[in-house]
Protein backbone atom coordinates (compact mmCIF):
# COMPACT_ATOMS: atom_id res chain seq x y z
CA UNK A 1 0.00 0.00 0.00
CA UNK A 2 1.38 3.41 -0.85
CA UNK A 3 0.24 6.88 0.18
CA UNK A 4 -0.67 9.15 -2.75
CA UNK A 5 1.31 12.39 -3.11
CA UNK A 6 -0.38 15.16 -5.10
CA UNK A 7 1.39 18.08 -6.75
CA UNK A 8 -0.20 21.53 -6.64
CA UNK A 9 1.94 24.32 -8.16
CA UNK A 10 5.10 24.36 -6.03
CA UNK A 11 3.58 22.28 -3.29
CA UNK A 12 3.06 18.63 -2.55
CA UNK A 13 -0.09 17.58 -0.72
CA UNK A 14 -0.47 14.36 1.21
CA UNK A 15 -3.51 13.23 3.10
CA UNK A 16 -2.93 10.07 5.09
CA UNK A 17 -6.19 8.13 4.99
CA UNK A 18 -5.18 4.60 5.85
CA UNK A 19 -3.96 2.83 8.95
CA UNK A 20 -0.19 3.25 8.69
CA UNK A 21 1.97 0.20 9.23
CA UNK A 22 5.74 0.43 9.49
CA UNK A 23 6.41 -0.56 5.88
CA UNK A 24 3.95 1.97 4.48
CA UNK A 25 5.58 4.67 6.63
CA UNK A 26 9.10 3.89 5.37
CA UNK A 27 7.84 3.64 1.79
CA UNK A 28 6.17 7.03 2.16
CA UNK A 29 9.44 8.53 3.38
CA UNK A 30 11.22 7.38 0.22
CA UNK A 31 8.35 8.34 -2.11
CA UNK A 32 8.13 11.86 -0.71
CA UNK A 33 11.87 12.58 -1.01
CA UNK A 34 11.81 11.17 -4.52
CA UNK A 35 8.86 13.38 -5.47
CA UNK A 36 10.51 16.49 -3.98
CA UNK A 37 13.58 15.71 -6.06
CA UNK A 38 11.59 15.15 -9.25
CA UNK A 39 9.22 18.12 -8.97
CA UNK A 40 11.45 20.65 -7.21
CA UNK A 41 8.60 21.34 -4.79
CA UNK A 42 9.42 23.90 -2.11
CA UNK A 43 6.58 23.18 0.27
CA UNK A 44 4.83 20.06 1.57
CA UNK A 45 1.64 19.67 3.57
CA UNK A 46 1.04 16.36 5.32
CA UNK A 47 -2.55 16.22 6.51
CA UNK A 48 -3.21 13.88 9.45
CA UNK A 49 -6.93 14.56 9.93
CA UNK A 50 -7.84 10.89 9.41
CA UNK A 51 -5.00 9.49 11.50
CA UNK A 52 -6.24 8.32 14.87
CA UNK A 53 -2.99 7.01 16.30
CA UNK A 54 0.65 8.04 16.06
CA UNK A 55 3.00 5.80 18.00
CA UNK A 56 6.70 6.39 18.62
CA UNK A 57 7.74 4.68 15.38
CA UNK A 58 5.41 6.68 13.14
CA UNK A 59 6.42 9.84 15.02
CA UNK A 60 10.08 9.09 14.34
CA UNK A 61 9.42 8.47 10.64
CA UNK A 62 7.45 11.72 10.36
CA UNK A 63 10.09 13.70 12.26
CA UNK A 64 12.84 12.22 10.09
CA UNK A 65 11.06 12.90 6.80
CA UNK A 66 10.56 16.53 7.84
CA UNK A 67 14.30 16.90 8.54
CA UNK A 68 15.20 15.11 5.30
CA UNK A 69 12.87 17.31 3.24
CA UNK A 70 14.35 20.35 4.92
CA UNK A 71 17.83 19.22 3.87
CA UNK A 72 16.55 19.05 0.31
CA UNK A 73 15.09 22.53 0.53
CA UNK A 74 11.41 21.78 1.03
CA UNK A 75 9.46 22.99 4.03
CA UNK A 76 6.94 20.59 5.58
CA UNK A 77 3.83 21.54 7.54
CA UNK A 78 1.81 18.95 9.47
CA UNK A 79 -1.90 19.67 9.62
CA UNK A 80 -5.04 18.30 11.23
CA UNK A 81 -3.51 16.47 14.21
CA UNK A 82 -6.49 15.25 16.28
CA UNK A 83 -6.79 16.26 19.94
CA UNK A 84 -6.48 12.64 21.11
CA UNK A 85 -3.34 12.16 19.01
CA UNK A 86 -1.76 15.36 20.38
CA UNK A 87 -2.44 14.23 23.96
CA UNK A 88 -1.09 10.73 23.33
CA UNK A 89 2.10 12.08 21.75
CA UNK A 90 2.83 14.18 24.85
CA UNK A 91 2.16 11.13 27.10
CA UNK A 92 4.72 9.27 25.02
CA UNK A 93 7.19 12.09 25.62
CA UNK A 94 7.27 13.08 21.94
CA UNK A 95 7.19 16.83 21.44
CA UNK A 96 7.92 17.19 17.70
CA UNK A 97 9.67 20.48 18.39
CA UNK A 98 10.68 22.68 15.48
CA UNK A 99 7.94 21.10 13.38
CA UNK A 100 5.60 23.51 11.62
CA UNK A 101 1.95 22.67 12.20
CA UNK A 102 -1.42 24.12 11.30
CA UNK A 103 -5.02 23.42 12.19
CA UNK A 104 -6.09 22.21 8.76
CA UNK A 105 -5.00 21.93 5.12
CA UNK A 106 -6.13 25.47 4.31
CA UNK A 107 -4.15 26.99 7.21
CA UNK A 108 -1.19 24.81 6.28
CA UNK A 109 -1.15 26.16 2.73
CA UNK A 110 -1.43 29.73 4.02
CA UNK A 111 1.51 29.09 6.34
CA UNK A 112 3.65 27.74 3.50
CA UNK A 113 2.65 30.58 1.20
CA UNK A 114 3.61 33.18 3.80
CA UNK A 115 6.94 31.56 4.59
CA UNK A 116 8.02 30.77 1.05
CA UNK A 117 6.93 34.01 -0.62
CA UNK A 118 10.11 35.86 0.23
CA UNK B 1 -14.88 -12.97 33.99
CA UNK B 2 -14.61 -12.75 30.24
CA UNK B 3 -12.24 -14.87 28.24
CA UNK B 4 -8.98 -13.42 26.96
CA UNK B 5 -8.54 -12.43 23.34
CA UNK B 6 -5.00 -12.66 22.08
CA UNK B 7 -3.08 -11.63 18.98
CA UNK B 8 0.11 -13.45 18.12
CA UNK B 9 2.98 -11.15 17.10
CA UNK B 10 5.23 -12.70 14.48
CA UNK B 11 5.41 -10.24 11.64
CA UNK B 12 5.17 -6.54 11.22
CA UNK B 13 1.54 -6.51 10.11
CA UNK B 14 0.55 -8.22 13.40
CA UNK B 15 1.33 -4.91 15.13
CA UNK B 16 -1.55 -3.38 13.16
CA UNK B 17 -3.87 -6.32 13.96
CA UNK B 18 -3.08 -6.00 17.68
CA UNK B 19 -3.80 -2.31 17.77
CA UNK B 20 -7.00 -2.73 15.79
CA UNK B 21 -8.26 -5.29 18.30
CA UNK B 22 -7.16 -2.98 21.13
CA UNK B 23 -9.11 -0.08 19.69
CA UNK B 24 -12.16 -2.25 19.05
CA UNK B 25 -12.21 -3.47 22.66
CA UNK B 26 -11.62 0.03 24.07
CA UNK B 27 -14.48 1.33 21.94
CA UNK B 28 -16.80 -1.47 23.04
CA UNK B 29 -16.04 -0.67 26.69
CA UNK B 30 -16.90 2.96 25.98
CA UNK B 31 -13.57 4.48 26.89
CA UNK B 32 -13.29 8.18 25.99
CA UNK B 33 -11.80 9.00 22.57
CA UNK B 34 -8.54 10.07 24.19
CA UNK B 35 -8.29 6.91 26.28
CA UNK B 36 -9.04 4.82 23.17
CA UNK B 37 -6.07 6.49 21.50
CA UNK B 38 -3.93 5.95 24.62
CA UNK B 39 -4.77 2.23 24.75
CA UNK B 40 -4.27 1.76 21.01
CA UNK B 41 -0.90 3.54 21.15
CA UNK B 42 0.22 1.49 24.17
CA UNK B 43 -0.72 -1.73 22.34
CA UNK B 44 1.25 -0.58 19.31
CA UNK B 45 4.36 0.12 21.42
CA UNK B 46 4.11 -3.24 23.23
CA UNK B 47 3.56 -5.17 20.00
CA UNK B 48 6.45 -3.41 18.28
CA UNK B 49 8.78 -4.28 21.18
CA UNK B 50 7.89 -7.94 20.75
CA UNK B 51 8.45 -7.76 17.00
CA UNK B 52 11.77 -5.89 17.32
CA UNK B 53 13.37 -7.63 20.26
CA UNK B 54 11.74 -10.99 20.83
CA UNK B 55 10.52 -11.91 17.33
CA UNK B 56 7.61 -13.86 18.73
CA UNK B 57 5.07 -13.33 21.45
CA UNK B 58 1.51 -12.27 22.03
CA UNK B 59 -0.67 -9.43 23.17
CA UNK B 60 -3.73 -10.39 25.22
CA UNK B 61 -6.75 -8.35 26.21
CA UNK B 62 -9.13 -9.00 29.06
CA UNK B 63 -12.10 -7.04 30.35
CA UNK B 64 -11.79 -6.44 34.09
CA UNK B 65 -14.79 -5.88 36.32
CA UNK B 66 -14.68 -5.13 40.01
CA UNK B 67 -17.54 -3.93 42.23
CA UNK B 68 -17.18 -0.33 41.13
CA UNK B 69 -14.59 -0.37 38.39
CA UNK B 70 -14.42 -1.53 34.84
CA UNK B 71 -11.25 -1.65 32.82
CA UNK B 72 -9.17 -3.29 30.15
CA UNK B 73 -6.08 -5.32 30.83
CA UNK B 74 -3.44 -5.45 28.12
CA UNK B 75 -0.60 -7.88 28.56
CA UNK B 76 2.43 -8.60 26.41
CA UNK B 77 4.25 -11.89 26.73
CA UNK B 78 7.28 -13.09 24.83
CA UNK B 79 9.92 -15.77 25.05
CA UNK B 80 12.65 -13.50 23.76
CA UNK B 81 16.09 -12.69 25.18
CA UNK B 82 14.71 -10.90 28.25
CA UNK B 83 15.88 -7.57 29.63
CA UNK B 84 19.09 -7.35 31.68
CA UNK B 85 18.49 -3.95 33.23
CA UNK B 86 14.81 -3.03 33.60
CA UNK B 87 15.52 0.42 35.10
CA UNK B 88 17.47 1.24 31.95
CA UNK B 89 14.63 0.40 29.54
CA UNK B 90 12.24 2.45 31.67
CA UNK B 91 14.31 5.60 31.07
CA UNK B 92 13.05 8.07 28.51
CA UNK B 93 15.25 8.09 25.46
CA UNK B 94 16.98 4.75 26.04
CA UNK B 95 17.00 2.63 22.88
CA UNK B 96 19.04 -0.12 21.31
CA UNK B 97 17.15 -0.08 18.02
CA UNK B 98 17.65 3.51 16.88
CA UNK B 99 14.09 4.43 17.84
CA UNK B 100 13.02 7.31 20.03
CA UNK B 101 13.27 5.32 23.26
CA UNK B 102 9.75 6.43 24.11
CA UNK B 103 8.18 2.94 24.14
CA UNK B 104 8.07 1.48 27.63
CA UNK B 105 8.17 4.68 29.71
CA UNK B 106 5.50 5.95 27.30
CA UNK B 107 3.29 2.89 27.84
CA UNK B 108 3.61 3.40 31.61
CA UNK B 109 2.32 6.97 31.25
CA UNK B 110 -0.45 5.99 28.82
CA UNK B 111 -1.88 3.26 31.07
CA UNK B 112 -3.01 3.36 34.73
CA UNK B 113 -1.19 0.28 35.95
CA UNK B 114 2.08 -1.11 34.66
CA UNK B 115 4.09 -4.09 35.76
CA UNK B 116 7.10 -5.64 34.05
CA UNK B 117 8.88 -8.88 34.74
CA UNK B 118 11.73 -10.21 32.74
CA UNK B 119 14.23 -12.99 32.99
CA UNK B 120 17.31 -13.11 30.79
CA UNK B 121 17.06 -16.02 28.37
CA UNK B 122 13.43 -16.71 29.37
CA UNK B 123 11.41 -13.77 28.16
CA UNK B 124 9.44 -10.76 29.26
CA UNK B 125 5.93 -10.30 30.64
CA UNK B 126 4.33 -6.86 30.82
CA UNK B 127 0.91 -6.36 32.40
CA UNK B 128 -0.96 -3.09 32.06
CA UNK B 129 -4.46 -1.91 32.92
CA UNK B 130 -6.53 1.10 31.95
CA UNK B 131 -9.59 1.84 34.08
CA UNK B 132 -12.68 3.59 32.78
CA UNK B 133 -13.05 6.96 34.45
Amino acid sequence: MSIPILKLYNYLLISIQTEIDDKTAIQFQEDLLDKIHKTGATGVVIDLTSVDIIDSFIAKVLGDVITMSDLMGAKVVLTGIQPAVAMTLIDLGIHLQNVATALDLEQGLIKLYQELRV
Amino acid sequence: MTPQSCVKIREEWDIVSARQLGREMAKKLRFSTVDQARITTAVSELARNIYLYAEEGQICFEVLETADHKGLSVSATDTGPGITDISQVMQDGFTTSGGLGAGLPGVKRLMDEFDIQSEVGQGTQINTVKWIR
